[in-house]
């Protein structure tokens, strides 16, 4: 089981630019490396994050193998209203990690 | 006539040795990602359209000690309202196995174009970043970061 952090501000205001930052833990394994006897290690990576705010899609990113394993990925968005931010990451071998944070909107 | 069947002579089977030897090397080393293949890249992403210089800041380290944790910002210039927003980020770069770093899309409620990731770079290179803009056009920009330890190909 993946752990994942997620930082959103608690509080806002309405139109305010916030950031918000995941981090999760993942191998990201490249699929370009080989192990002590030559055999090349399938790739194993988170490929997609999806951010929604209240159900509307707000941030999606298309991970690829040369991002650093425990991904980390900031970014910012305007908080419109109170309610939830929910985070999806998918990846290979079925990967499927979610998590969600409370903010409220003054 | 004898001469033409002779028998191969050590310096020949040595050279032969050799030769092997630089062959199967060759074929261990995966593949790489070249300056062409990040082209390719990037215009499977932009298509015909014309890629414009300016907008788009990159935020990276010039030397990095090991290329297996790079911190990343891509910062875009946009006032980000419905009419005139980025729409997208991509990142290459030239010497990985692969040239996708990263493809991001966001929009108006974003706020503020900019992302922040931690990303591997398997030598020293070039990166580049392109912004799509909310009318069609494409933004750029580079960075060249020397890397003195490489991520992505090293054996267990």
């Amino acid at each position: 089981m993946a752990r994942a952090l997620i930082n959103v501000p608690k509080t806002a205001k309405r139109g305010q630019i916030i950031e918000i930052k995941t981090l999760i833990s993942h191998i990201m394994e490249t699929g370009f490396r080989r192990d002590n006897v030559g055999k090349l290690i399938p790739r194993n990576i988170i490929t997609d994050l999806v951010c929604t705010y209240n159900g509307e899609e707000i941030f999606r990113a298309g991970l690829y193998p040369a991002i650093a394993a425990n991904p980390f990925i900031a970014f910012f968005t305007v908080a419109t209203e109170s309610g939830t931010i929910s985070f999806k990451w998918t990846g290979d071998n079925g990967f499927d990690e979610t998590a969600s944070a409370k903010i409220v909107v003054e | 006539m004898r001469d033409v069947i002779t028998r191969p002579t050590r310096r020949d089977l040595l050279g032969a040795i050799a030769g092997a030897g630089v062959v199967s090397v060759i074929c261990i080393e995966p593949s790489r990602a070249t300056p062409a293949s990040m082209e390719a890249a990037i215009r499977s992403v932009v298509g015909e359209a014309s890629v414009k210089k300016g907008k788009v800041r990159i935020d990276v380290p010039p030397l990095v000690e090991n290329g297996n944790l790079v911190s990343l910002a891509i910062d875009i210039d946009s006032p980000m309202t419905p009419k005139d927003h980025v729409k997208a980020i991509h990142v290459f770069n030239e010497l990985n196995p692969q040239p996708n770093v990263i493809s991001v899309h966001i929009g108006p409620r974003a706020g503020r174009a900019k992302i922040s990731t931690r990303f591997r770079l398997a030598d020293t290179q070039t990166v580049v970043a392109i912004a799509e803009m909310s009318d069609g056009s494409f933004y750029s920009a580079s960075a060249d970061v020397v890397v003195t330890l490489a991520a992505c190909l090293e054996r267990l």
